[in-house]
C-alpha cells in the first residue's frame, strides 16, 4: 500500500489536538434565543449550544409564530430541514426538529419542539414553503400530524401504509400493513377490461 | 334527370348524417375548450432519471398541474442507519445519491467527525477534496449527458461518459469501486493513494478544459438548445431560497451562496476557486453554472494535487465509536446542493437517530412551480435541470 | 430475345419500390449506427459479420421474430392496418424517381423509373402526405396517451411542413415549366445548371421541411423518445414496428431522392460542360445518383448527432412564422427574376449569383456574430468565464 506517496520519515509529532468542549453549554443568553424569547414570549423552554450550534427548545403551540419570527425578524430566511426523533419512553415522545440558516449571519439555528403521539404541531409550510414536503415526510415517518398544513399525505410510502416506520416500535423487518398495492378500480381507458381473466387485483 | 334525383338522395343522405352528428355530439366540448387529459409521466419513463412519477393534467401539450410523486425507491436507510454502529452507515450513503457517493461519504463521516471532535489530518482533508471535486465532475457529467439525451442532444452524451469513465477508474484504483465508493472513514481515509494516482488524475484534469470546450462547442451556442432552455423554468433567487433551492439552482439564481465558500469543510477555505453564477435562474443558466462548476473543480483539484505532501490519512479515532450524547448537524455542498446530515446520539456505538438532509429531496419539491405553464417536452428539460437522483429523494 | 416492355416494368417494381428499398433501409441503419458511432467516440455495431455488416439482417430478423403484441384495448383492425399505411405510400413514392438515364440492355433501351407522370412532382407530394395517416392512426389505435399526443403531433407537424415543402418546389417549378421529374433533370442538364444554385432558398426550405417530413431529428417530435417514450410506435413490436421502421427510413430515401431529382441533377454528373470536370461523365449516372442520395442520407444522420430536439411550439413557429413566408418570398424573387431578365437561362444564372453572394454573405455574419459573442463572453469574465485557463 505504501508507495512513493507515503514516506515513513514524514510522521511528524502531530501537535495536540486543542481540547474540543464535548458537553452542551447553556444557551439562554444567546442574543438569537432572546430575540425569540422578547418576540414570543413563554415559547423558549431552553436553549443550549454544542459544537457551534445553537438549538432552542420551545414550545409546541408556538412554533409557526417563533418559525415567523426568526424569518422575518432575525432573517432566517432559508429553512434547511424539518425532522423528528423518537424518543420512545420520553415525555414528550418526539421532538421535531428545525433547521434554519441565515444568509446575512451565515450560520444555523436549530429550532426544537416536543410532541407527544398524536399531538398535532403547527406547520411551518406557511411559513417556509420548503417546509411542505419535509413536513409529510415527517408525518409519513413518524405519524406527527401537522396542523395547517396544505397538503398532508404520506409521501415516501404509499398512500393506504399502515404504520410509521422511523418510530423507535417499528420493527426493522417490517410489518404486514395489509394494504392494497394496486388499486381495485382503474381510471377510465386504463387497465385490463371488466371480462379479461387476467384480470386480477393483487392486495 | 336521374342525375339530378342521385343527388337529391345524397343530399338527403348527408343532411340527416349531419344532423345525427350534431345530435351525437356533446353539447359541452366546443372548439377551444380546454379538455384535461391525466397523463401518468414516470415511474416507468425514460427520461425521469429513475422511478420518478408525475402525475400531469394536461391540456394537450399545456402542463396545467404537475404533481411528483415519489417514494418508489424508498429502502428506509435513515431507519438502518439507527441499527448499525456508526462506521457501518457509510455504505449505506453510497446508495442515496450512487451518482456521486463520496460527497454522501464524505457528509455522514463530518457529521460525525463533528460529534466526536475530530480533527482530520491535512493529507486526508486533501485528498478527501480531490475525492468530492472528482465526483462532482463524474456527477455534473451525467447530469450534462442525461440532460443533453433528454432535449434530444445525444451525442453529449457519449463524450460526457467517456469521460466519467476515466473518473471512475480513478476511484476504482483508489478504492476498489467504481459507483458505490464507500471511500472514506470517520476521521479519515481508508487508503493511501496509490502510486502515481495523482500523475495520472492531473494528467487528466490537464485534459478536461479541452473537453468541457467540446461539450460546450455542440451545445453553449447551439441555437435549437438555447431555444430549448433559455426562458424555461424561471425561478428568482428569492423564490430559491424560500423553496429551499441549493446548490448550482441557487446559483444560476444569482445567489452567490456556496457551502464550500460559506461554510468551509476540510481546506476549501484555502483554496482558490469561483462559485460561478448566473442571473437570469432559468434552465440555461443553470447549464452554464453547472460547465462552469466542472471547470472550476478542475482548478480545485489542480491545488490540492499540488499542496498534497506525505502524512497522515486519519485521525485520532477510537477503536469503537462512542460519542456523547448530543446532536449536530454537518454538511457538504453536494453536486446537487446542500448534502448534510443530523446525527443524534445517545452514547451508544450506535446513531439515535441519522437524518439526511437530500438535496434532490428538497430541489424535486419546486418542479411543479417550475413545470406550470409549460408544455410537456420542457418539464423533461425541468427534471433534468434539477438534476435529481431517485436513491438519495427516497433514501 | 426482346421481352416485352411488361416485363422490365414488373422487374423494376420488384426491384426499385418493394425489394430495393427494405434491404437498403437495414443498409442505412447500419450506416447510421456505424456513422454515428464514429462521431461519438464509439465503434457502433461490429459483431456481426466482417465489420458488423450483418446488423441490419439480424435486427431484422430480431424484429420478425419477435412475438406481435396488440393492446388489449386497441382498435385492432387499424393498429394492424397503420404501419401498412405508413410503409405503403412511402414505398410507392420511389416509382417516379429517375434513378439514372435510360440504359441499353441489349437491344432495348431501358428507362431506369417505373413511371414518367407528367405531374410527377405533385404525385410525390400526394402520396408522401398520406404515409402521415400510419403514424395518427396507429398513435390514436394503441390507446395509450403518449402515441395519441405523438400522432397529434406527427398531425400538427406534417400539415405544417407540407406547406412550405410544397412552396419550395413551386420556385422549381418555374424554372423547369414542367412536374415530370425526368424532365426536370434534363432541363438541368440543358441549362447546364443545377437547380440548387438558382433554388438555393428553396433547396435550404426544402430539405428542411423534408427532414419535418420523415419525424427525424431535430425533429422527431412524434416519436420524441425523451418526453414521449417512442410516441406513436410505442405499442408497436415485432414486424408491424418494423413496417413503421422501414417507412421512416424509405421516407429519408425519397426525401433524398426529390432532393437530388429537382435541385441537384439526378443521374447528371457535376458540371458535365466544365472541360476539366469531363471525366466526372465516365461514371454512369445510377452512380452520381445513389452517392447523392447517400449524402443526404449522411446529412440526416450527422443531424441526427448534432442537434436537440426542438419544441412543439418551437417547430410549429418555425415552419409557419419561417418557412412558408421564406418559400413565399423566395417564389415572388424567382418568378420575377424569370420574368425580367431576357433568354431561358439568364434568369437563373442571376438568381445564382445573387443567392451564392447571399450565401456567402450570411455565413460570414454568422461567423463573425458567433466571433463576438465568443469575445464578449471572454471580456465579461467574471466568475462565469473564470478557471477556464486551469
Amino acid at each position: 500500500m505504501a508507495g512513493e506517496e507515503q514516506t515513513p520519515g514524514a510522521e511528524k509529532p502531530r501537535e495536540a489536538a486543542k481540547p474540543v468542549k464535548r458537553e452542551a453549554a447553556d444557551a439562554s443568553g444567546h442574543p438569537w434565543v432572546r430575540s425569540v424569547r422578547a418576540a414570543v414570549p413563554d415559547a423558549v423552554v431552553s436553549a443550549k449550544e454544542f459544537a457551534g450550534e445553537v438549538t432552542v427548545t420551545v414550545q409546541r403551540e408556538a412554533i409557526a409564530r417563533v418559525a415567523r419570527h426568526l424569518k422575518d425578524g432575525e432573517d432566517f430566511k432559508y429553512c434547511v430541514d424539518v425532522t423528528a426523533v423518537d424518543w420512545k419512553t420520553r415525555a414528550p415522545r418526539f421532538d421535531v426538529v428545525y433547521h434554519l440558516y441565515s444568509f446575512s449571519k451565515n450560520d444555523r439555528i436549530r429550532v426544537k419542539c416536543g410532541a407527544n403521539d398524536g399531538e398535532e404541531v403547527p406547520s411551518i409550510a406557511g411559513v417556509y414553503l420548503t417546509a411542505n414536503w419535509c413536513e409529510r415526510e415527517t408525518y409519513d415517518m413518524f405519524g406527527i400530524p401537522f396542523s395547517g398544513h396544505p397538503d398532508l399525505r404520506r409521501i415516501l410510502t404509499w398512500d393506504g401504509f399502515n404504520g410509521f416506520p422511523m418510530r423507535k416500535d417499528f420493527p426493522l423487518e417490517g410489518i404486514d400493513t395489509g394494504a392494497a398495492i394496486y388499486p381495485e378500480e382503474w381510471p377510465d381507458g386504463g387497465g385490463p377490461p371488466k371480462n379479461d381473466p387476467n384480470r386480477k387485483v393483487v392486495s | 334527370m336521374s342525375n339530378e334525383k342521385i343527388s337529391q338522395a345524397e343530399k338527403d343522405a348527408a343532411l340527416h348524417v349531419a344532423e345525427g352528428v350534431r345530435a351525437a355530439a356533446p353539447a359541452e366540448h366546443t372548439l377551444f375548450d380546454v379538455q384535461e387529459m391525466e397523463l401518468n409521466f414516470g415511474p416507468q419513463h425514460p427520461s425521469t432519471h429513475g422511478v420518478l412519477r408525475i402525475v400531469l393534467k394536461v391540456d394537450g401539450e399545456k402542463i396545467l398541474e404537475a404533481k411528483p410523486d415519489v417514494g418508489y425507491l424508498h429502502r428506509g436507510t435513515e431507519k438502518l442507519f439507527e441499527t448499525e454502529t456508526y462506521p457501518m452507515g457509510i455504505p449505506h450513503t453510497d446508495r442515496m445519491d450512487y451518482i456521486a457517493a463520496a460527497t454522501n461519504n464524505h457528509a455522514f463521516c463530518l457529521a460525525v467527525e463533528k460529534l466526536l471532535g475530530v480533527e482530520i489530518p491535512r493529507r486526508a482533508q486533501l485528498i478527501r477534496v480531490i475525492l468530492d471535486e472528482l465526483q462532482r465532475l463524474s456527477s455534473h457529467l451525467v447530469w450534462l449527458g442525461t440532460s443533453g439525451i433528454d432535449l434530444g442532444a445525444v451525442t453529449p452524451f457519449w463524450y460526457a461518459f467517456r469521460e466519467r469513465e476515466q473518473i471512475l477508474d480513478f476511484f476504482e484504483e483508489y478504492c476498489g469501486a467504481r459507483l458505490t465508493l464507500h471511500c472514506m472513514r470517520i476521521g479519515g481515509l481508508p487508503f493511501d493513494l496509490t502510486p502515481g494516482w495523482t500523475d495520472r488524475v492531473s494528467e487528466f484534469i490537464s485534459d478536461l478544459p479541452a473537453r468541457i470546450d467540446d461539450y460546450e462547442q455542440l451545445l453553449t451556442d447551439n441555437r435549437i438548445w438555447k431555444r430549448r432552455t433559455v426562458g424555461v423554468g424561471v425561478i428568482s433567487g428569492e423564490e430559491c431560497i424560500e423553496w429551499g433551492l441549493t446548490g448550482p439552482i441557487l446559483r444560476g439564481s444569482g445567489v452567490e451562496w456556496d457551502l464550500r465558500r460559506a461554510k468551509p469543510y476540510e481546506c476549501y477555505d484555502e483554496l482558490d476557486f469561483v462559485v460561478p453564477t448566473r442571473q437570469n435562474g432559468d434552465t440555461y443558466d443553470r447549464y452554464v453554472v453547472r460547465v462552469q462548476e466542472m471547470r472550476q473543480s478542475a482548478r480545485i483539484i489542480r491545488q490540492c494535487l499540488e499542496r498534497l505532501e506525505p502524512g497522515d490519512i486519519r485521525g485520532k479515532v477510537p477503536r469503537v465509536i462512542k460519542p456523547v450524547a448530543e446532536e449536530v448537524y454537518a454538511s457538504i455542498e453536494s453536486p446537487k446542493g446542500e448534502l448534510g446530515f443530523y446525527c443524534v446520539s445517545n452514547g451508544s456505538n450506535k446513531p439515535y437517530r441519522m437524518h439526511c438532509r437530500p438535496p434532490s429531496f428538497i430541489n424535486l419539491q419546486a418542479l411543479p412551480r417550475l413545470a406550470k405553464g409549460h408544455l410537456v417536452s420542457d418539464l423533461v428539460a425541468l427534471i433534468g435541470t434539477i438534476d435529481i437522483v431517485l436513491g438519495e429523494v427516497d433514501r | 430475345m426482346n421481352l416485352p416492355p411488361e416485363f422490365w416494368t414488373y422487374l423494376k417494381v420488384v426491384l426499385l419500390v418493394a425489394t430495393v428499398p427494405a434491404i437498403v433501409g437495414f443498409v442505412i441503419v447500419l450506416a447510421e449506427r456505424r456513422i454515428m458511432g464514429f462521431m461519438q467516440a464509439r465503434l457502433g455495431p461490429n459483431r456481426v459479420g466482417p465489420q458488423g455488416t450483418l446488423q441490419g439482417l439480424a435486427d431484422l430478423v430480431k424484429l420478425v421474430t419477435k412475438e406481435d403484441i396488440t393492446p388489449s384495448r386497441a382498435e385492432r383492425v387499424v393498429h394492424f392496418l397503420s404501419p401498412v399505411l405508413a410503409v405503403i405510400p412511402a414505398l410507392t413514392a420511389l416509382a417516379v424517381i429517375p434513378f439514372g438515364p435510360p440504359i441499353k440492355i441489349g437491344k432495348q433501351l431501358v428507362p431506369l423509373w417505373v413511371a414518367d407522370l407528367n405531374i410527377g412532382l405533385l404525385f410525390l407530394l400526394a402520396i408522401t402526405s398520406i404515409g402521415v395517416y400510419g403514424i395518427i392512426l396507429g398513435g390514436w389505435s394503441s390507446n395509450n396517451k403518449y402515441s395519441l399526443l405523438g400522432g397529434l403531433r406527427s398531425a400538427a407537424q406534417l400539415v405544417s411542413y407540407e406547406v412550405p415543402m410544397g412552396l419550395s418546389l413551386v420556385a422549381v417549378l418555374l424554372m423547369t415549366r414542367s412536374l415530370s421529374l425526368v424532365e426536370i433533370v434534363r432541363r438541368q442538364e440543358s441549362t447546364h445548371l443545377w437547380f440548387v444554385f438558382p433554388g438555393l432558398i428553396a433547396f435550404f426550405v426544402y430539405f428542411v421541411s423534408g427532414i419535418a417530413e420523415t419525424n427525424r431529428n431535430p425533429f422527431d417530435l412524434p416519436e420524441a423518445e425523451s418526453e414521449l417514450v417512442s410516441g406513436f410506435n410505442t405499442e408497436y413490436s415485432g414486424v408491424k414496428f418494423a413496417f413503421f421502421f422501414l417507412g421512416e427510413y424509405t421516407g429519408m430515401i425519397v426525401i433524398s431522392c426529390i432532393a437530388v431529382t429537382v435541385f441537384f441533377g439526378g443521374w447528371l454528373a457535376p458540371f458535365p460542360h466544365v472541360k476539366p470536370l469531363a471525366f466526372l461523365g465516365l461514371v454512369p449516372g445510377v452512380v452520381w445518383f445513389l452517392a447523392k442520395v447517400g449524402f443526404f442520407i449522411f446529412c440526416y444522420i450527422w443531424f441526427r448527432s448534432t442537434f436537440p430536439r426542438y419544441r412543439f411550439d418551437q417547430l410549429m413557429a418555425l415552419g409557419w412564422k419561417w418557412l412558408i413566408p421564406i418559400s413565399l418570398a423566395n417564389i415572388l424573387v424567382v418568378a420575377f427574376a424569370i420574368l425580367l431578365t431576357p433568354g431561358r437561362t439568364n434568369g437563373l444564372v442571376f438568381l445564382s449569383w445573387v443567392f451564392g453572394g447571399l450565401f456567402v454573405v450570411m455565413f460570414l455574419l454568422s461567423r463573425l456574430r458567433r466571433a463576438l459573442t465568443r469575445r464578449d463572453r471572454l471580456a465579461a469574465g467574471g466568475p462565469a468565464e473564470a478557471g477556464a485557463e486551469v
